[in-house]
């Protein structure tokens, strides 16, 4: 039968991250909250961070998605809580071309997210995978750059 | 139930296997599959006839134009209108209500006019109007909907008022498949002097339209749901409201004389039709008109309805499955949306596509309908005649298996 295929993409551990998604919610605080969407598909993300001293304490996610989606936001949370802002984006950087079906070296650090790599065989859902990463990326280069916007105003008045 | 099963065999593509297993296409509301006999006319065309239009002496430019034109007959007598003047090429349904809000709508509305139209639209006909509305200081009016998918014509009643200048509906809706009363509607907003401009792209496909007797004022429609080529479309108008209109796009083809400051424009239906058109997929959508016409629109009408009375109560039966839009099946098209409790419509199409069923899932391009529906987004299937009952039975099938697989399956 033709849905066996479908074990490379729906791993168990796939399906229990999706039915209960880790980090989901809202959190009481936050650094920086980002809302996110697939346009193609109508799916959304809000993620919400709250990030301290470069590094990202806590994090929750929230919308609706497919099971990709959910479970991929729900392994991306155990993955990058506790983790700077610069290793986060290694992660996001590396997820995306795992999801792609590049080699990517050691998966250690990606955890549970590493059984996405069968997305790759399904390309018309890898976005569906990297939506809530692409969210995190958002998130992080954004509250970077308005820090390094104040900075510069401060730079500037000191002058 | 008949069969028109001879006529499948014209269509090569659906002779393939999808993931080991023979395609079931069931995508037909985004786009339908093109049939040898439109495929070999518009290869003809660029092997032998191909030139611009209206532009040359010599013979293939005859030739090109002569079919050009002819195509344009084609669509006339397909949906009855008294002239070829009325009937403007255009890129898709998407072009045809741009221009109908743009320079219809530049023209009829005022800040504190009305522009109605329904909860159940695709995005191509709310975002015009939103926009025109925006430009004009006008209101957008949406006719709610009933518990049971249909257009609720008290509301209706109530919502167009004299207050319209425009109203704009689906004939059929690309969710729901319900088939609106446009005759009736039509008579509304007549009454209160407001024009009816409907969305006819997934009428026209699959029953007989004849816009005089709908005495709509605008018809718009696109040649790729119907067997035609993408990137060609029809904007139907009434001779009168074309001829006060302003066209939307200036160039060649469209004028008639052009002095340094000043030109004056081409006669209907050329004058909106401005740059070198899309000449082989006029053609092309002529092709398909031809095939539909061969096979008959009231066969195609009656054997869609017939396929989902067959398809609307197995569909139902199935446990945790919704469907949305009229239960009856003889207010149903083929255009079936449906949702599986628990599991998300993007699994459900990646599922069904392991089984060669090619469904299509998200919010298909409707978002205030799903926002009214409370419902993110939903799977759908849409038939077309090609289509038969063991296409039916093979998408049950898979969602059956779907709903095992996500339930008890990773054995
Ligand atoms: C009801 C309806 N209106 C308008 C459109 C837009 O058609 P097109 O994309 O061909 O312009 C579609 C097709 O997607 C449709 O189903």
């Amino acid at each position: 039968m033709a849905l066996s295929k479908l074990d490379n993409l729906y791993r168990q551990v796939i399906l229990d991250h999706s039915s209960h998604p880790h980090h989901h919610g809202v959190l009481d605080e936050s650094t920086n909250e980002i809302e996110m969407n697939n346009p193609t598909c109508g799916d959304v993300i809000q993620l919400q961070l709250h990030i301290e001293d470069g590094v990202i304490k806590d994090m929750r996610f929230d919308g609706s998605g497919c099971s990709i989606s959910t479970a991929s936001a729900s392994m991306m949370t155990d993955a990058v809580i506790g983790k700077t802002e610069q290793e986060a984006l290694v992660l996001i950087e590396q997820f995306s071309e795992l999801v792609q079906g590049n080699e990517t070296g050691d998966l250690d650090d990606l955890g549970d997210a590493a059984m996405l790599s069968g997305v790759a065989k399904f390309p018309a859902r890898i976005k569906c995978a990297t939506l809530g990463w692409k969210a995190l990326e958002q998130g992080i280069l954004e509250k970077q750059d308005t820090t390094v916007s104040k900075q510069l105003h401060r730079e500037d008045k000191g002058e | 139930m008949q069969t028109l099963d001879h006529w499948r065999q014209d269509f090569p593509i659906l002779k393939q296997q999808v993931n080991d297993e023979p395609l079931v296409y069931l995508d037909n509301a985004a786009t339908t599959q093109k049939p040898q006999q439109v495929l070999d006319v518009i290869e003809a065309y660029y092997q032998q006839d191909n030139a611009n239009v209206h532009r040359g002496v010599h013979t293939l430019a005859e030739r090109a134009t002569k079919s050009y034109e002819t195509a344009r007959e084609k669509v006339q007598q397909f949906i009855q209108a008294k002239s070829t003047k009325e009937i403007l090429f255009t890129r898709g349904t998407t072009t045809s209500l741009n221009w109908v809000a743009k320079s219809y709508g530049d023209l009829a509305v005022e800040k504190g006019d009305e522009i109605v139209i329904s909860y159940a639209e695709h995005h191509s006909n709310i975002v015009p109007w939103q926009q025109l509305a925006k430009r004009k200081g006008a209101k957008l009016v949406y006719i709610e909907l009933t518990d049971d998918g249909y257009l609720d014509l008290e509301d209706a009643k109530a919502k167009i008022t004299d207050q319209t200048k425009i109203v704009s509906l689906a004939h059929v809706s690309n969710v729901l498949g319900g088939i609106n009363p446009i005759k009736t509607l039509t008579e509304l907003a007549h009454q209160h002097g407001a024009v009816m401009v409907v969305d006819g792209a997934q009428s026209t496909p699959h029953m007989p339209v004849n816009v005089t007797e709908l005495d709509v004022d605008f018809y718009a429609f696109s040649g790729h749901k119907m067997c035609g080529p993408t990137g060609i479309g029809v904007l139907y108008g009434k001779q009168a409201l074309l001829e006060k209109m302003e066209p939307v796009e200036f160039g060649g083809e469209m004028i008639d004389f052009v002095y340094p400051q000043e030109s004056t424009w081409s006669e209907l239906p050329w004058k909106f039709e401005a740059g070198t058109p899309n000449i082989a997929g006029g053609i092309g959508l002529g092709a398909a008109i031809d095939y539909l016409t061969a096979i008959g629109m009231d066969t195609i009408h009656q054997y869609e309805q017939e396929l989902v009375a067959y398809v609307l109560p197995k569909l139902e039966a199935i446990e945790g499955v919704t469907i949305y839009g009229p239960k009856d099946p003889k207010d149903h098209t083929g255009v079936i949306a449906f949702n599986i409790e628990g599991l998300h419509p993007h699994d459900v199409a990646t599922a069904l596509d392991m089984e060669g069923v090619a469904v299509r899932a998200g919010h298909h391009c409707a978002q205030p309908l799903l926002q009214y529906l409370k419902v993110p987004a939903t799977a759908r299937a849409s038939f077309y005649f090609y289509n038969t009952k063991e296409d039916a039975d093979r998408l049950v099938d898979a969602i059956l298996a779907t709903k095992e697989f996500f339930q008890n399956g990773l054995i």
